[in-house]
């Protein structure tokens, strides 16, 4: 998160740029009001601007911290609708079988920007729960162990979100093909790619169950996509 | 499956658990946000000060064109000279208020950067300095009450004047209880190197009680 205030050490700053600010505008409306007023007026606009630069400046690759017993590998999965096909099942079987593995399979709470704006995600979480309970029977009827969670709208939130309380070792993200899907239209593999040093697999995600039952992203996009 | 997976398939009674973004902390997500609420109480009084001031000046005094002047005439101007003399605000000691509050700010930066290295002894004497300058910045302010020479029947420039103060000072003192607070605890063995979060929000309080008074003193004394 950016702000001024964000933390004591930015509040402490922030202060000392306040200060600077105020002084030289007394200094300029000492000599002239005018001047003064003008000095507010371009401190102001240097405000917003640089505000509006660190916003949009893409943030630093983060350093995913290693946790576990040695031995241990930690795959964090993100799928949406596409959660329960047999694509996204097989990538993590395949994985179960290679090592000591431990799964988090998020499954965000998919919803529109009407809806999200409006705190509407109660029908979201409960079908994302849904999805993410069958498929949870469903790798633990086949032995393999794994947690689950309801994740932000926002898929790059509820990456960030497991991502801090995981820390896994490799991230999937499992998506419709291309042409059918918005996670790809809004980069989502690629921004999670960069924002996290850790591999990410992509799992496009064709099967019959994919064809019957149109992914969601197809209908619904994240609140705040690619931030 | 593990302990999560099944504490999420199990019976669950009461409402769901609550979703937060690990992006910000709730505890500072609240701060923020009262902080975002008592940005936009200040921005009301400001937008009454700038009324008065800038927009409707004659408002502002209830001598006959006084107004003419910032502060006002004691005495209805004659031939465009306040002869009786102006208000006058107490710029040099609020200035020396403004020192107090903005070192306090520094203090109380080190008293945070002191517990996170695990210097007690620097936290807590950073503590006790933040506390006693800040409590010396209320007591000057009501004591410049006093002696201010005019009272808020002097019109709406004194009302706006003590109106302003006085929102900021009444923010002093919740932040002089919080310091409070946090000094005891400080005595008392609480916060560590890893547990130091009920000194941060309380710090970021600071700053912007601080960084306010910059605003209000620059507006209402020098400008």
């Amino acid at each position: 998160m950016q702000g001024p205030l964000r933390n004591e050490q930015a509040a402490f700053r922030f202060l000392l740029v306040t200060f600077g600010a105020f002084a030289l505008i007394v200094v300029a409306a000492s000599i002239d009001t005018t001047l003064g007023f003008i000095t507010w007026i371009v401190l102001s606009a240097a405000a917003v601007w640089y505000y509006l630069r660190r916003r949009g400046a893409r943030p630093a690759q983060e350093r995913v911290e290693r946790v576990g017993r040695s031995g241990e590998r930690r795959v964090l999965v993100v799928a949406n609708e596409a959660i329960g096909t047999e694509e996204v099942f097989s990538a993590i079987s395949t994985r179960a079988l290679s090592e000591k593995t431990r799964f988090l399979v998020v499954s965000p709470a998919l919803t529109t920007p009407v809806a999200a704006s409006a705190s509407d995600r109660e029908f979201a979480r409960a079908a994302a729960r849904e999805r993410l309970d069958e498929m949870l029977a469903r790798l633990a009827s086949v032995g393999i162990e794994a947690a689950g969670e309801v994740g932000d709208s926002d898929p790059l939130v509820a990456v960030e979100d497991a991502v801090r309380t995981f820390h896994p070792d490799e991230i999937v993200v499992a998506t419709p093909p291309p042409e059918r899907s918005r996670w790809h239209e809004a980069g989502v593999v690629q921004s999670v790619s960069a924002r996290f040093d850790v591999p990410v697999s992509h799992v496009v995600v064709a099967s019959e169950s994919a064809e019957r039952d149109p992914p969601a992203d197809e209908h619904y996009f994240p609140a705040t996509p690619d931030t | 499956m593990s302990a999560h997976a099944e504490a999420l398939h199990g019976e669950h009674h009461g409402p769901p658990a609550a979703h937060q973004s690990s992006r910000v902390d709730a505890r500072v997500l609240g701060m923020l946000l009262f902080i975002g609420s008592e940005i936009m109480l200040f921005g009301s009084f400001f937008a009454a000060y700038f009324f008065i001031r800038v927009v409707n000046p004659s408002a502002s005094t209830i001598t006959p064109d006084a107004w003419q002047f910032w502060p006002p005439c004691k005495e209805p101007p004659v031939n465009g000279q306040c002869t009786a003399g102006q208000y006058e605000f107490p710029v040099f000691v609020a200035g020396v208020n403004t020192a107090i509050l903005v070192t306090s700010s520094f203090t109380m930066h080190w008293a945070l950067q002191s517990i996170k290295r695990g210097q007690r002894t620097a936290f807590l004497g950073g503590m006790v300095l933040t506390f006693l300058m800040g409590l010396t910045f209320l007591v000057t302010q009501l004591v410049e009450y006093l002696h201010v020479g005019f009272n808020t029947g002097a019109g709406a420039f004194a009302s706006v004047f003590f109106g302003l103060t006085g929102l900021h000072g009444a923010h002093v003192a919740v932040g002089l209880s919080l310091l409070l607070m946090v000094t005891i605890r400080g005595f008392r063995g609480h916060y560590s190197p890893e547990h130091h979060h009920g000194v941060e929000l309380p710090g970021i309080y600071w700053h912007f009680v601080d960084i306010m008074w910059i605003v209000v003193y620059t507006t209402v004394y020098l400008l």
